[in-house]
């Protein structure tokens, strides 16, 4: 018990690492999902566990030296209120999205190349959950390379239900590809200046350089700007933030709805806390927003990104479609969080990391059981399904009042914290146009919930009946959370307040 | 494919010397030039190579899927095995004096030749299975078949010709 106590910062990067290629040599037939429930189930235990000692019993970091080279020279694994948050949301909607995808992505992948689709998943979630709890710039690009193109070749995965799942991943690789060289020559760029690849040591290299800056002889102006510049760059690609979202409707749309799931409560998530980390720990705020503003471009960004996202969604008359861009939106109001540089701020961002999973995971699940179903998500598809599809409806709806921000939802507590802090700061318009957002938010939304419960459903369509219960478990698991986080936010705040004020360095 | 018996001669001569040079650089990897990443580039063209001049369809007969397939992942495994072995002897992930503890100048090199031969099965196979999925059902004549579309291959020149 001690020895795994010791190692649990590696073991949730090995364990799917080894259990994923076990996997591919072994998991023929239904094995293979066995085996990734099983790995998930083990490291999200393992999250849980970290996140406990970090936020509450203390020490605040636990680390991890990799082959015990010391930190600056080695990769050292580095757990922190904020990384251990986000890490266990990726693992917990790991595991609810495996649990569900045993029976959802049965029809899209044939047998004989089953193990190697559940040796793919588990590579995914290696790579975002080491992405999360790695201390090393390089080693975040490999483990960047290892999620996208695990990601590429799931979202493919659709091409058996329409082709242009195809063309959504060769979209999806070019502008990830891009994204992570931007991230790659930024990292070289700080490589360059402070000859580190260690977060933390850069973080101390770069405030001796900072210093220099306000005499007659500044050094290395221009390359850190330059590599802050390229990794913010690659960074909102990973992220979809606006106008860099292009990628993202496309690659929801025509992907797998277990896959879609996965990467709606995961793979951004991992993006917004990469950007998170390397504005507050690794570049420090003064330098990124005092010095060059750039949290004006960020929360710019941010902005357009609920409006255009939540305006496109409105439009759409594909659900899944919808979903994406609403997603869009969503992300507008991490990406604001993180602009606002104060305590509140950085508590909506993580809360809303956390929230925005479970409230799209259980939608992009509900709309993975109607397309089980009913062979279609469009709006047509939906209507009347609130008589046919009660539960898997309901779930929905609990999603879409979260993203709506309706009272006694999760994503009531993280606009909370998202309008505070912009009041804190003074900033007006921002918070009036998150307030908008919700209301855009309200529209889409009823839209579908329009189709679902006052539609009716269409002449000569086939019986259908509510779907099978290990697809509605897991879709109901993750609602119900959306609604107790709602309802119970003392443990999302107790987290998030940890993790920001580990971030901006206040005594807790 | 390709029906020149000069590029058939040569590459039946240069292909076990291939794998031989390949295994060289895999086990010199640590006191000289090359190492796990370079012999499986090699010991990979080698075969590619032989498929190259004879056809994918007669390379995966030498060298079946189901082994570069199984390669593939088997060689992550044994990098990966040698740290989890570490762990579980309660030393760090990766950490190879787990492997030799009273000595452990001794035991790093060890550690370092598995993973060393890890990361040469892995490339190998990666290589060819790469070669596989952009050759299989393309243009490859069923296997055996070589000898005898000879004459047809000359037949097609002349009527284009």
């Amino acid at each position: 018990m001690e020895l795994i106590q010791l190692h649990l910062p590696a073991l949730i990067v090995v364990l799917p690492l080894v259990t994923g290629l076990l996997t591919a040599l072994l998991g023929r037939g239904g094995r293979g999902w066995w085996i990734s429930l099983g790995a998930t189930g083990a490291v999200l235990a393992a999250t849980l566990q970290l996140l406990a000692q970090v936020v509450y019993q203390g020490p605040q970091t636990v680390t991890y030296l990799m082959g015990n080279w010391p930190m600056p020279y080695g990769i050292g694994y580095v757990v922190d209120p904020l990384n251990a948050a986000v890490m266990a949301t990726v693992a917990l909607i790991g595991f609810v999205v495996t649990l569900y995808a045993g029976r959802s992505m049965a029809p899209e992948i044939s047998p004989d190349r089953a193990r190697y689709f559940w040796a793919v998943w588990q590579f995914c979630l290696v790579g975002l959950l080491g992405i999360t709890i790695t201390g090393d710039a390089f080693n975040f690009y490999v483990l960047l390379e290892i999620s996208s193109l695990s990601t590429y070749t799931l979202i493919a995965m659709g091409h058996g239900r329409d082709r242009r799942a195809l063309t959504a991943a060769i979209h999806y690789l070019v502008l990830g590809t891009i994204g992570a060289c931007c991230y790659l020559v930024g990292i070289a760029y700080l490589y360059m200046v402070t000859g580190s690849l260690n977060f933390a040591d850069i973080h101390a290299r770069l405030a001796d350089i900072y210093a220099t800056w306000a005499t007659d002889a500044p050094v290395y102006k221009k390359t850190i700007i330059a590599g802050f510049a390229f990794i913010m760059v690659g960074l909102s690609l990973k992220l979809a933030l606006f106008p860099l979202h292009v990628w993202q409707p496309n690659a929801y749309t025509y992907a797998p709805a277990a896959v879609s799931a996965l990467l709606a409560g995961t793979a951004t998530k991992v993006g917004a806390y990469g950007m998170i980390r390397i504005v507050y720990s690794v570049m420090g705020t003064d330098f990124a927003f005092t010095f060059l503003r750039s949290d004006i471009l960020l929360a710019a960004c941010a902005l357009m990104a609920i409006l255009v996202g939540s305006l496109q969604a409105i439009k759409q008359t594909n659900a899944k479609k919808l979903l994406a861009y609403s997603s869009v939106g969503q992300i507008g109001y991490i990406a604001l969080g993180i602009a606002a540089n104060n305590v509140a701020g950085l508590q909506a961002a993580v809360i809303h990391i956390f929230n925005h999973a479970l409230t799209k995971g259980a939608m992009f699940m509900a709309l993975g059981c109607v397309l089980y179903r009913t062979g279609g998500v469009r709006l047509e598809h939906l209507r009347g399904l609130g008589r046919k599809m009660p539960l898997t409806c309901a779930a929905f709806l609990v999603g879409g009042m979260g993203l709506i921000g309706v009272p006694l939802t999760s994503g009531f507590v993280s606009k909370w914290y998202l309008v505070q802090s912009a009041l804190e700061r003074q900033w007006l318009a921002p918070a009036g146009v998150v307030l908008v957002g919700s209301i855009l938010a309200l529209v889409y939304v009823g839209r579908c919930a329009e189709a679902m419960y006052f539609g009716q459903r269409p002449e000569n369509s086939p019986e259908v009946r509510e779907a099978p219960l290990s697809m509605l478990v897991p879709t109901l698991l993750l609602a119900a959370a959306s609604l107790y986080f709602g309802i119970d936010s003392g443990t999302t705040s107790r987290v998030s307040e940890a993790a920001a004020k580990f971030l901006l360095g206040v005594a807790p | 494919m390709t029906t020149n018996p000069i590029m058939r001669v040569i590459a039946r001569v240069n292909m076990p010397l291939m794998v031989v040079f390949a295994v060289y650089v895999q086990v010199h990897g640590e006191i000289g030039p090359g190492g796990g990443f370079q012999a499986g580039v090699i010991f990979a063209a080698a075969f590619i190579l032989y498929g190259m001049v004879f056809g994918g369809a007669e390379m995966r007969r030498v060298f079946p899927r189901w082994i570069s397939d199984a390669g593939s992942a088997l060689g992550v495994l044994i990098y990966a095995g040698t740290g989890v072995y570490s762990m579980l002897m309660g030393y760090p992930f990766l950490d190879h004096v787990a492997i030799w503890p009273s000595n452990p100048g001794g035991a790093e090199p060890w550690g370092m030749v598995s993973v060393e031969w890890g990361v040469g099965i892995t490339v190998a196979c990666v290589m060819m299975t790469i070669f596989n999925e952009i050759t299989e059902g393309t243009d490859d004549p069923p296997p055996g078949a070589d000898t005898e579309m000879v004459p047809a291959l000359h037949q097609n020149k002349t009527e284009l010709g």
